[in-house]
């Protein structure tokens, strides 16, 4: 039975088994109890030919309705200039492992080390490591990586305006690796100074976590956070999407300690929710703190800049149970993703989509309140993800939405009748129009 | 690969006012945030990214992947990362516009399509495995072993057993098991392994009891030797209360002949990019499915995929569950690609790609164990482990200055082949492990045995060619101590004094 994945052909395998002594495919088995081998098949589909699974995921897709999208939710739909597919689907760079084999590796090196200079540059911190698994799982690596700095202190404090999700992901991390994490109550959308003030008067608080632009959209004020933290002995830490990097102030100017988030709003395709790639950003006292994979420059045999895998001595491998984490390999190709967007876009080009979507998300917020239909819910500045209180039922309008083909934001997350709206460069005057007709047309769920 | 090394950085290219993208011009006017946001949100340093065009990026980048090896580029054999063949019809359906816009928000009744992909691949990872569900939710495999060791912690919690902290590994099990299981907070018991490398059921035994939250194994273990008496291991586990978490990370070999399930594992994870065929990446992203028995499915985290009753799939937060380890589902688009291989591979082909890959390990074994030290003889599975070279061809351990196993594994790559695992597993001081996968035919790896009895030649001939090698390589043998005295991590670094 020959199979196109396997070239070995029937007088290969009687030759090769001649070579290992055994007598048949089976036989190669032998030391397996009987007891525990299936005696039947594997109830799997019967095996299909390429036509027939394109055909089936034709039907599959028709099952798909992707939406115009005016939701961001730690998603966003930004642009991707076509190299970034092209260079990126290379198989010398997709069909290769870790780079442990540093002389025949260095394309993996150079483009991590690449990304770690940019995410650095971006985030203003000293480095940057080889990424990780995505903002929520970042978020939680920095919650143990502010324990195991501080020693003996095994508390967290997390702002309660971060995203639903981060704070899901980091108190499960935290159930189970045995850290007390607090939520730091918030006013008017933004994190509450006072009460973040008293709970640091304990002084057993390892390290502060707190979002920008936050869950609401909201472009918080961190003047003089980082000296208060400090002041009692915690790190802290900003966590944010990376393409808002481009014009607000960056963690490094806040004078965090570590800067943290989800980089997909970097021109990566939205894909149902991965992959995406998490970063994590520190200063160079606490890289030995420091979770995952790490290049550095070295010189080869002859004296050349070439580049390795570094600071292993951190690594699960070396460490085993007493490592900074148990992260292996990360988000790999996604960093090439980063580095070729980051790349075309420069400065300039990352410039030009914040201030596009803030133009789009700003002419989007005032035409909802235009209608009528909606009231603000805080009075704070935001970039392109805004949150505004339907008057109605926001449920039944945001599925009303979707039949039409609109994917008008998400419902907001603790606010009655909260709905989260995102524009990018991406969405166009004509269907950031039509969306907002198609809400003055919605009836059924009338208003309160 | 690249003869001459292609050393540039992006940096080196930049030139003020060069850019690489093309934006619409914006017709909705009226808010400028240069001139409403405060000043004191707005960041007033440089980020410094390169200004490029596009040409010089496809360029660059195009000349960049010439430095490296893949599995497209030639064989890899490297021991416990299942290099396998990458089907590119996976990567076509994977960039399917249908799958790829969809938002991870969007309602789940716009999403059935990819909602089946996940149901579909959940169900037949279940049955390849003898589960009874699976979560696609986790990252990568270390990110599917702490997800494991979570659903072992909840299971014991929700019993409210308080005192099950211990969890019992291997010596000679992968860092990650460890690692894992501290950042869930679970104290390791190392059982030792026996000359032959398999569990020392006599050592195991004393360690039981009612503060054992279970035990990891791998099946077949680090070193391809099947664990004969995993029966007995898993009946001993169970006995006092604990659970048998299976790493999947060695799970090619046994397909469609022995499944986890039946051998008496109740919670695992498999590595999707090493036995399902998607691209390792040069490091991700991967992904690393958790199945569990009956009776621990709703311990899965959160969020979960279930079919309701008219059918359709949907969403659901359940409080039953572990928590939340991720944000979304998973990497969707390296799950559509192992849901594709399954599909291709079907019910026909599973049992060869399993037998193939012992047989293509046994062979190079047998082939070269005149030249290279074998501890343990016998069948092995999807591999084995050399220790280092035989003394004969110099690679006698007790003599100070031996051909190393580094010098072989850096020879091998003059001769386009990627180097095995090395010093890996930590039980042989010259460890050389080899997975050559299914994938290869026979003539790549006689062509590979051929080159390791040369190497072996050259070790006893000429062993300087071996202590400097790799020659024919982009670069020669790095620095590794440099690296870490005179630390540079961003391209910034090397700007100051």
């Amino acid at each position: 039975m020959t199979f196109k994945y396997l070239p070995h052909t029937d007088e290969d395998i009687r030759a090769m088994l001649d070579v290992v002594g055994a007598p048949s495919l089976d036989a190669l088995y032998d030391e397996v109890p009987d007891t525990l081998k299936l005696t039947k098949p594997v109830s799997l589909p019967d095996a299909m030919s390429e036509e027939e699974i394109r055909r089936h995921f034709e039907e599959l897709g028709r099952k798909n309705q992707p939406l115009v999208c005016f939701a961001g939710d730690g998603a966003y739909d930004h642009y991707s200039p076509s190299v970034v597919a092209a260079l990126t689907s290379r198989s010398e760079f997709l069909t290769s492992y870790t780079p442990y084999q540093a002389e025949i590796s260095q394309g993996t090196l150079q483009y991590i080390f690449e990304f770690q200079t940019m995410m650095a540059g971006l985030t203003g911190m000293d480095l940057s490591n080889a990424s990780m698994y995505d903002g929520s799982t970042a978020t939680a690596e920095a919650m143990m990586m502010c324990v195991a700095a501080a020693k003996k202190r095994n508390r967290v404090l997390l702002a309660s305006t971060l995203p639903p999700r981060i704070r899901k992901v980091v108190l499960t991390y935290a159930g189970y690796h045995g850290v007390n994490v607090d939520l730091i109550p918030q006013r008017d959308g933004t994190t509450d100074r006072e009460a973040l003030a008293a709970m640091l008067a304990t002084d057993d608080v390892a390290g502060v976590i707190v979002g920008q632009p936050n869950y609401y959209g909201v472009i918080e004020d961190f003047t003089g956070l980082a000296d208060l933290c400090h002041a009692h002995k915690a790190l802290f830490v900003v966590n944010g999407r990376a393409s808002a990097l481009g014009v607000l102030k960056s963690p490094g100017e806040w004078g965090a300690d570590i800067a943290c988030g989800d980089a997909q709003s970097l021109g990566l395709p939205l894909n149902y929710g991965g992959p995406y790639i998490g970063y994590l950003c520190t200063t160079k006292a606490l890289v030995r703190k420091m979770p995952g994979r790490l290049v550095g420059g070295t010189t080869d045999a002859d004296g050349r800049r070439a580049f390795v895998l570094t600071m292993q001595a951190r690594e699960q491998h070396i460490r085993r149970e007493k490592a900074t984490s148990n992260i292996c390999t990360s988000q790999g190709i996604m960093c090439l993703y980063v580095a070729i967007y980051l790349s075309l876009m420069g400065e300039k080009g990352l410039r030009e989509v914040n201030e596009h979507s803030y133009a789009a998300a700003h002419y989007l917020h005032d035409a909802l309140l235009a209608t009528g239909r909606f009231e603000p819910v805080f009075d704070q500045p935001f970039l392109e993800e805004f949150c505004l209180r339907y008057k109605g039922d926001a449920a039944a309008l945001h599925r009303y939405c979707a039949d039409h083909g609109f994917l008008a934001g998400v419902l907001a997350d603790g606010i009655d009748g909260g709905m989260l709206f995102a524009a990018t460069e991406r969405r166009t005057k004509e269907e950031t129009d039509q969306l907002v007709g198609l809400i003055e047309k919605f009836k059924e769920g009338g208003l309160k | 690969m690249n003869r001459t090394y292609y050393s540039k950085l992006i940096f080196e290219l930049s030139r003020p006012g060069r850019t690489g993208y093309s934006l619409p011009p914006c017709t909705m006017t009226g808010h400028d945030l240069n001139t409403e946001l405060p000043d004191a949100l707005k960041r007033q340093t440089s980020p410094r990214l390169p200004e490029v065009d596009e040409p010089t990026v496809a360029r660059h980048y195009t000349n960049m992947s010439g430095n490296n090896f893949g599995v497209d580029n030639g064989f890899y054999p490297l021991g416990s990362c299942t290099m396998k063949y990458n089907p590119k019809l996976n990567d076509e359906m994977a960039a399917l516009a249908a799958f790829g816009r969809l938002h991870p928000s969007q309602p789940a009744e716009t999403a059935q399509g990819a909602l089946e992909v996940y149901d579909g691949l959940q169900r037949m990872l279940a049955e390849v495995a003898g589960m009874s569900a699976f979560t696609l939710n986790p990252y990568a495999g270390a990110h599917g072993e702490l997800t494991g060791l979570m659903v072992i912690r909840s299971y014991h919690r929700k019993r409210g057993d308080t005192r099950r902290t211990k969890i019992i590994v291997p010596d000679s099990a992968h860092g990650t098991n460890p690692a894992s299981a501290a950042v869930c907070g679970l104290q390791i018991v190392e059982v030792k392994s026996k000359p032959d490398g398999t569990v020392d059921v006599d050592d195991l035994r004393p360690l039981l009891g009612d503060d054992i939250a279970g035990m990891m194994m791998t099946n077949p273990n680090t070193l391809g030797i099947f664990e004969r008496e995993i029966p007995e291991i898993a009946r001993l586990v169970h006995e006092c209360g604990g659970l048998m978490y299976y790493d999947g990370a060695n799970l090619n070999p046994m397909l469609g002949v022995c499944r986890p399930g039946d051998m008496g594992f109740d919670v695992m994870h498999i590595n999707l990019h090493k036995t399902f065929s998607t691209p390792h990446g040069g490091g991700g992203p991967g992904a690393g499915p958790v199945g569990v028995r009956a009776g621990l499915e709703e311990l899965l985290p959160n969020p979960q995929v279930v079919r309701q009753a008219d059918g359709t799939l949907a969403l659901r937060e359940s409080d039953g569950a572990l928590g939340q380890i991720s944000s979304h589902l998973g990497n969707f688009a390296v799950l559509i690609r192992a849901y594709t291989y399954l599909l291709t591979v079907g019910r026909q082909h599973l049992r060869q790609v399993g037998q193939l890959s012992v047989l293509n390990a046994n062979y190079i074994k047998e082939s070269l164990k005149a030249y290279y030290e074998l501890p343990i003889g016998g069948l092995c599975k999807h591999e084995f482990v050399f220790d280092g070279l035989r003394p004969e061809y110099g690679g006698a351990h007790s003599e100070a200055d031996h051909i190393r196993t580094l010098d072989v594994a850096k020879r091998l790559l003059d001769y386009g082949f990627h180097a095995p695992t090395v010093y890996f597993p930590l039980l042989f001081h010259e460890a050389m492990m080899i997975e050559p996968t299914e994938s290869e035919s026979k003539e790549t790896l006689d062509a590979f045995i051929d080159v390791m009895k040369q190497i072996a030649e050259e070790a006893k001939e000429q062993p300087d060619t071996l202590r400097t090698a790799p020659h024919a390589t982009p670069v020669r043998r790095l620095d590794d101590v440099k690296a870490v005295k005179e630390p540079r991590f961003t391209y910034f670094d090397y700007e100051q004094p």
